[in-house]
């Protein structure tokens, strides 16, 4: 059922692409769908251009994992459309026309500006486009059994046809669609899962049971770990991240356990693991990996406001109540870790093993940003909602949707009614997100998979609709990408820069073209991403795009000393500062193969030194060239 | 023919209004958004107040945010609409 919901709606896509790309003709129609969507439609569809793999999946599947820190991304990108409506919206529309950068440069007519600003809107379109892609791939390869690196070619494939056939008309309707179903089968998915309520046992709808993790009495004999029932033969004992791994064997089987204290003494509890064999062969707790043998889903409450077994199941309940019991001070939550070690036979085994941690814990932040850290930790935690609240209005994506309606009030108008569906569906994330972490519905490995997940655990029909929504996500918010990095690069690039000479043809054909080369560009960065949270990834490409784009936006409708130099070099310094505070972070560390506490830059989101450095810069470089300024009226601009 | 907007706009006599309006409530927002973000790092235990049906100050604090973006934003479309209105009659009228 799953396929056939899913390839109706990608039919659905690619016909309606092909109808709206036999009526665009003109630049206009391709780059700015005519400038005739109404407010409505608009609003809603930047709701399907915003909330992309990121809000869905990556912002429920990282809820599902440490609780409130990651329901942070939904209110600082919330947030950032303050920003957009009360300052930028109808004056970028004002100034527009079908880029960013034509309302950056039209002030001035400067080429440093056209050059820096289309560089910059194709850098925070493809370091938004990464977690896209990955996100694609995610969804795609349990729902049709293909590997990652097929969905997201397949993913790449359709968006480039909907993009190169009708350009921001086809995105435009797309991302209407896509958004309205998404709210839609949310508000659905959240009121199930609010009737079914809470269990200690849950068990995916009656069609999963609840799998107990055993536990074996152990004996401590010299720092190793024995297990008192004689059947199992004590193997190896590791000792990583402060817990004890212990393998055993017992009728030839290998099996891993971690040492926990109990009241009645130490103990062996169950644990997950992968191990990669010298012979190539993948095998999953102690058996080759094959489609029945996969890692279990996890996460589940141990105790409900104190309450255990079968005493602790509540029914229905109201989303107060569901979000009062599971921040309850004595409900106790099982979440996963993970951890890899080398064992005595030189395998690689990744471990995945539980933990249990207080509901008031997971209900406020903490548990991803150390906001209970060192300084540099909490200054990290800053850095990140900066970032979030700065980048949403520096979206070059979300930019050139302000201009396909026909006015600045209706800029103003498709503002609020995104706002109002956007922040509906963030509200509902930390549903979803809790929701997967306490019906088993997380799996192991990628937490993007949660929120689907969670939608399987109500049967094969909600799954598949809201797993081709989630697709329909991906196409969308990629389709929206992909056009602004085409106007990047045909309309500021070879036309405005470059002087190349257009026809009306010619550009949206330039358009074509520039739009295949970011979606294979698009491809092969999802597939080199795969495995890093959509969310995470996206709020670097906040950074960025908060760095490059906004002091420029800001200064430029705010402070009548600015230049065409002072605005270039903000964008020049904001992008090289952001990307290189990344580039030297302990995650990227960690993707480098290198220890993440030897990186350069000790903190991961750059925001709070890149954005300020990117202001001071246009400041300074604006006062020391003000003779040089060529400063036009902003009503000689939209003249 | 290529450079002129998808959609051209005429000359909007709100807009200084609306610029300022603008401003001052982005401004009133970010203290709010701000003062949540210093909470969480000056005194995060602060967040696991319970301050309302049981939920705790994280999470009314955040739901807080969301609908204040909205309300802030319907009130900001209401008092922008009433002005481009006022000026609209008053030019009209100066035409007639």
């Amino acid at each position: 059922m799953s396929i056939i919901i899913f390839l109706i709606l990608v039919a659905f896509v690619l016909v309606l692409s092909f109808y709206l790309g036999s009526k665009t003709r003109s630049a206009a129609g391709y780059y700015a769908a005519g400038g005739q969507i109404h407010w409505a439609v608009n609003g809603i569809a930047f709701a399907g251009d915003y909330l992309s793999a990121a809000s869905f999946l990556g912002i429920c599947g990282m809820i599902a994992v440490v609780g409130y820190d990651g329901f942070l991304y939904s209110i600082g990108y919330l947030a950032g459309w303050i920003v957009a409506l009360f300052v930028v919206a109808e004056p970028m529309k004002r100034l527009g026309k079908y880029t960013f950068t034509d309302a950056l440069d039209s002030l001035f007519g400067s080429k440093a500006i056209k050059l820096t600003a289309a560089i910059s809107t194709l850098i925070v379109s493809i370091f938004y486009l990464i977690p896209q892609m990955v996100g694609a791939g995610v969804l795609v390869e349990p729902l049709l059994n293909i590997p990652h690196w097929v969905g997201v070619i397949m993913v790449g494939a359709i968006v480039i046809t909907i993009v190169a056939t009708a350009g921001m008309a086809s995105t435009t309707y797309v991302q209407f669609l896509k958004g309205a179903l998404l709210v839609c089968f949310s508000v659905v998915l959240v009121v199930a899962l609010l009737n079914r309520g809470l269990s200690t046992t849950p068990d995916q709808g009656g069609k999963v049971p609840f799998h107990n993790l055993a536990v074996l009495a152990a004996i401590n004999t010299g720092g190793n770990f024995l297990p008192e029932d004689a059947s199992y033969t004590f193997a190896e004992q590791q000792s990583i991240k402060g817990h004890e791994f212990v393998r055993l064997i017992k009728d030839e089987q290998n099996s891993w356990w971690m040492v926990e204290d109990d009241l009645a003494g130490p103990m062996l509890k169950e644990v997950q693991w992968v191990t990669a064999r010298a012979d190539g062969a993948t095998w999953i707790n102690g058996a080759p990996a094959a489609e029945d043998n996969q890692l279990r889903q996890v996460g589940n409450l141990e105790a409900i406001a104190g309450k255990t077994g079968a005493a602790a199941t509540t029914g229905a309940l109201n989303p107060f109540q569901f979000l009062a019991l599971i921040g309850h001070k004595d409900t106790e939550v099982q979440t996963w870790n993970t951890t890899s070690l080398t064992n005595t036979l030189n395998e690689t085994v990744t471990i995945y093993y539980p933990q249990i941690t207080a509901g008031n814990r997971i209900m406020r932040p903490g548990l991803k940003f150390k906001v209970e850290g060192t300084p540099l930790d909490r200054l990290d935690f800053i850095s990140l909602m900066l970032a979030l609240f700065f980048g949403t209005a520096a979206l070059p994506h979300i930019l050139i949707r302000y201009y396909t309606v026909p006015s600045p009030a209706c800029a103003r108008k498709s503002t609020i009614v995104a706002i109002a569906a956007i922040g509906f569906f963030y509200v509902l994330t930390l549903f979803m997100g809790l929701g997967a972490l306490v019906n088993a519905s997380v799996n192991p490995i990628t937490n993007n998979m949660s929120a689907p997940l969670l939608a399987r655990s109500f049967g094969e029909f909600l799954f598949a609709v809201i797993s081709a929504i989630a697709f329909a996500t991906v196409l969308g918010t990629v389709s929206g990408l992909i056009v602004a990095a085409s106007g990047a690069v045909a309309h500021d690039i070879l036309d405005k820069f470059a002087k190349v000479k257009f026809t009306e043809r010619s550009k949206v054909a330039a358009g074509k073209v520039a739009a295949v080369v970011v979606g294979l560009i698009a491809i092969i960065l999802g597939i080199l991403f795969r495995g890093m949270n959509v969310s995470f990834l996206v709020g670097w490409a906040f950074a960025v795009a908060a760095s490059a784009n906004l002091p420029a936006i800001l200064m430029l409708l705010f402070w009548k000393k600015t230049t065409s130099q002072g605005i270039a070099a903000s964008i020049a310094v904001g992008i090289i500062s952001a990307l290189g505070l990344i580039l030297l972070s302990p995650d990227m560390y960690t993707r480098y193969g290198l220890d993440p506490d030897t990186a350069l830059v000790p903190f991961s989101n750059p925001g709070i030194i890149s954005i300020p450095l990117s202001f001071i810069t246009l400041v300074v470089v604006s006062l020391l060239t003000q003779k040089y300024s060529k400063r036009r009226q902003p009503e000689e601009a939209a003249a | 023919m290529l450079h002129e907007p998808a959609a051209p706009s005429g000359k909007d006599p709100a807009s200084e209004y609306k610029k300022r309006l603008g401003v001052a409530m982005f401004i009133v927002y970010s203290v709010i958004y701000a003062g949540f973000v210093l909470i969480n790092v000056i005194s995060p235990l602060t967040m696991d107040l319970i301050v309302f049906l049981g939920l705790n100050l994280a999470v009314v604090y955040g739901f807080g945010l969301i609908i204040l973006a909205l309300i802030l934003a319907l009130i900001y479309n209401q008092l922008c609409g009433a002005k481009e209105a006022q000026l609209a009659e008053k030019h009209n009228g100066e035409e007639r």
